[in-house]
């Protein structure tokens, strides 16, 4: 795993690295023009005051008689002023050459070869491997010429040596550098290190926020969107184990009572009241198995992640299907179905539309006084179908209906067979298929279960005229 | 002894009652948290069975506010959530005793006997007066070593003057302890049990106080 201070250790350091190297190039260069600019006055300079020393053509006359021969160092050669340095010894070097071609004086350091070939202003040349930067100056009237000469060797030393005398520092400086800049991120990164500390001494059960006063503006909207996250476990743990209590409760309830039952059995010596308790044990049976039956409901719907592909069916045919289905008879409630529904056919996925359609009309029945009808109705609206089951129940209390689709959500009114799923499957089933559950409590009481599917799912012969 | 049920399944609190009955207990249901706290302001209970999942509330809102009215009865819990942070929180609340579901109806009994016996500072389970002893666990009534047969009428009767000796019981607490809401209490029937009572076990047992009731007399 990358460190976070070593990386930005490294950006730093290569970053700064660079910055030193290209100052220092730009330093080299700025440097050694300056440097050549201010040696080529000084060369011109040179050349300009020997050729104002040399005064006199007799001086010259009498030093060329003297000599005789031309093309011969001079002993008694003018001295030309120059100025001594141990380390850049002999730095300028100066020849007068008479205009016919003679060597009429030069400098100790000076070649034998004449520096230049031409008349006047500066060029370069080549003597025994040695590069020259010469400068010329014709003195017609005296008929000589001078030439003042630096040797470039000389000067690039003067030029690495001031380079030299500033990339030291540089280096040394450096690693000091980088022994800051390793400390100043440390430093830097340490609200970071705390988090992560703090994160690291957690137990894995401990989703409480992270204190976020004292932050750095950086951390805080990690911390921020870590705390929601925490939250949002938090609050998925808690309708899990609400869900967890609810399911024991509501799995083990009839088993109590199946069990209570048939020890009231057991123990009783009066034939009614173990007749009783056996009428209860088969009651709490029926009850268990529909419970079963739902929780297997709920796993197939939830199995059936991507829906199948819908076939068209009658709603109608299915309706009468499930109202001679045994639930509906022992409680001598009339389910009455509006004609419409025959002939009326949509395409979704049958088993989730008559898992839907069985539960609504169940809840319906159960909730019924005796002697009540429950009516299955269809109508249009906009561009949906409606398909309504209503009943003349106590409806649901407005408070708990956003409840009424959770999981084992029992309300006030319960019936004595719920298990608080029904609804919770309708939901779910529906939703599979893609139309929606809509619970109204009607005027005159009772509740309106509809499932509200889209116009799109109705096949287009049977669309009822509205 | 005289039992209230709270438990919001209908075959689970028929089972209750009826199996409870059988064990001896005056029993008296209810479903809901209100008809529980209505029962319970009448304070003639000697135990609640209290479920904790109920349709309009939790039981240990219930049992919060019994305790907070000064309430002592003893409450034993009834509930599908048996973890122990579940128990805890229920003991700690004021539950005296604690049943996870499903549970054996002669467990049931057994505890609220206990309950009994502990809420009247006992810890022997049997009843003893002068020569007299009754056996809550098995309903059964001996003097001098030798079985008694009573009715149930009777050894309830019995069985709350002798959880009490000394204490006076009105007719009206007797008939309280005798006969659930359901039941119809005929006339008399106080004076005619204790009548029999004193019949089979002698004429001292039971003292009447003129004008208030009756208690456990011819110290033992």
């Amino acid at each position: 795993m990358q460190s976070l201070r070593t990386r930005l250790f490294a950006i730093l350091l290569i970053t700064t690295g660079l910055l030193w190297l290209s100052a220092t190039v730009w330093i080299f260069l700025s440097t050694r023009a300056e440097v050549e600019r201010v040696l080529d006055a000084r060369l011109m300079e040179a050349a300009r005051m020997v050729n104002s020393l040399i005064v006199s053509p007799d001086m010259m006359k009498e030093e060329g008689d003297g000599d005789g021969e031309a093309g011969r160092p001079p002993q008694s050669a003018i001295k030309i002023p120059l100025l001594e340095h141990p380390h850049y010894d002999r730095q300028l070097s100066c020849q007068i050459w008479s205009l016919d071609g003679t060597l009429i004086g030069k400098s100790d350091s000076a070649p034998d070869m004449t520096l230049a070939p031409h008349a006047t202003g500066f060029s370069e040349t080549v003597i025994n491997g040695e590069t020259w930067r010469v400068f010329a100056v014709e003195n017609a009237s005296l008929g000589v010429r001078v030439l003042v000469g630096d040797n470039l060797r000389i000067r690039d030393r003067l030029v690495n040596d001031l380079v030299k005398g500033l990339l030291l520092p540089a280096l040394l400086i450096i690693p000091l550098l980088a022994v800051l800049i390793w400390l100043s991120v440390g430093r830097g990164l340490a609200p970071l290190r705390k988090l992560a500390g703090d994160l690291a001494a957690r137990e894995a059960s401990d989703l409480h926020a992270i204190e976020d006063a004292g932050t750095t503006r950086e951390i805080s909207p990690v911390l921020k969107s870590l705390n929601g996250l925490f939250a949002r476990v938090a609050g998925a743990r808690e309708r899990e184990q609400n869900f967890i209590a609810f399911a024991a409760h509501e799995l083990r309830t009839p088993l109590a009572g199946l069990k209570t039952q048939a020890q009231v059995a057991l123990a009783s010596n009066d034939g009614e009241i173990r007749e009783k308790a056996l009428g209860q044990i088969v009651a709490g049976v029926d009850r268990t198995g529909k419970l079963v039956r739902q929780l297997l409901d709920i796993a197939s719907v939830e199995a059936s992640e991507s829906a199948r592909p819908a076939a068209g069916f009658d709603v109608g045919e299915i309706l009468a299907n499930l109202r001679t289905e045994p639930v509906g008879q022992a409680y001598r409630v009339d389910v009455v179905i509006d004609g419409a529904m025959s002939g009326l056919r949509i395409s979704m996925d049958q088993d989730l539309f008559r898992l839907a359609a069985r539960n609504l009309l169940e809840n319906a029945i159960h909730h019924s006084p005796p002697g009540a009808t429950v009516w299955c109705r269809t109508a249009r609206r906009e561009q949906h179908l409606v398909i309504a089951f209503d009943d003349e129940g106590p409806g649901i209390p407005e408070e708990e209906m956003p409840r009424v689709t959770e999981r084992f959500f029992r309300g006030r009114f319960k019936a004595a067979a719920g298990s608080g799923l029904g609804l919770s499957i309708v939901e779910r089933a529906l939703d599979r298929a893609g139309a929606e559950l809509e619970l109204r409590n009607r005027e005159g009481g009772g509740l309106s279960a509809r499932i509200v599917l889209p116009l799109s799912l109705v096949e287009a012969a049977a669309r009822p005229q509205n | 002894m005289r039992v209230l049920i709270v438990e919001d399944d209908d075959i689970l609190r028929d089972g209750l009652k009826v199996g409870l009955a059988l064990a001896g207990f005056t029993t008296d249901a209810v479903g809901t948290c209100d008809a529980a706290v209505t029962a319970l302001a009448a304070n003639g209970f000697d135990a609640v069975v209290l479920d904790l999942m109920l349709p309009d509330g939790s039981g240990l809102d219930i049992l919060r506010d019994i305790r907070a009215r000064q309430n002592d009865v003893p409450v034993l819990l009834l509930t599908a959530r048996d973890t122990v942070r579940d128990r805890v929180a229920g003991l700690d609340t004021g539950a005296d005793d604690y049943l996870g579901k499903p549970f054996d109806l002669d467990e049931v009994a057994a505890r609220l006997r206990a309950l009994s016996r502990r809420s009247s500072g006992r810890a022997r389970a049997a009843l003893e007066w002068s020569t007299l002893k009754l056996d809550p666990a098995r309903q059964s009534v001996e003097q001098a070593g030798k079985p008694v047969q009573l009715s149930r009428r009777e050894y309830s009767i019995l069985h709350t003057l002798m959880s009490h000796p000394g204490v006076i019981f009105s007719k009206t607490k007797l008939e309280d302890k005798l006969y659930g809401w359901q039941e119809e209490i005929e006339s008399n029937a106080v004076e005619v049990h204790i009548h029999h009572l004193r019949n089979k076990l002698g004429p001292g047992l039971i003292e009447t106080i003129r004008g208030i009731g009756y208690r456990l007399g011819g110290a033992g």
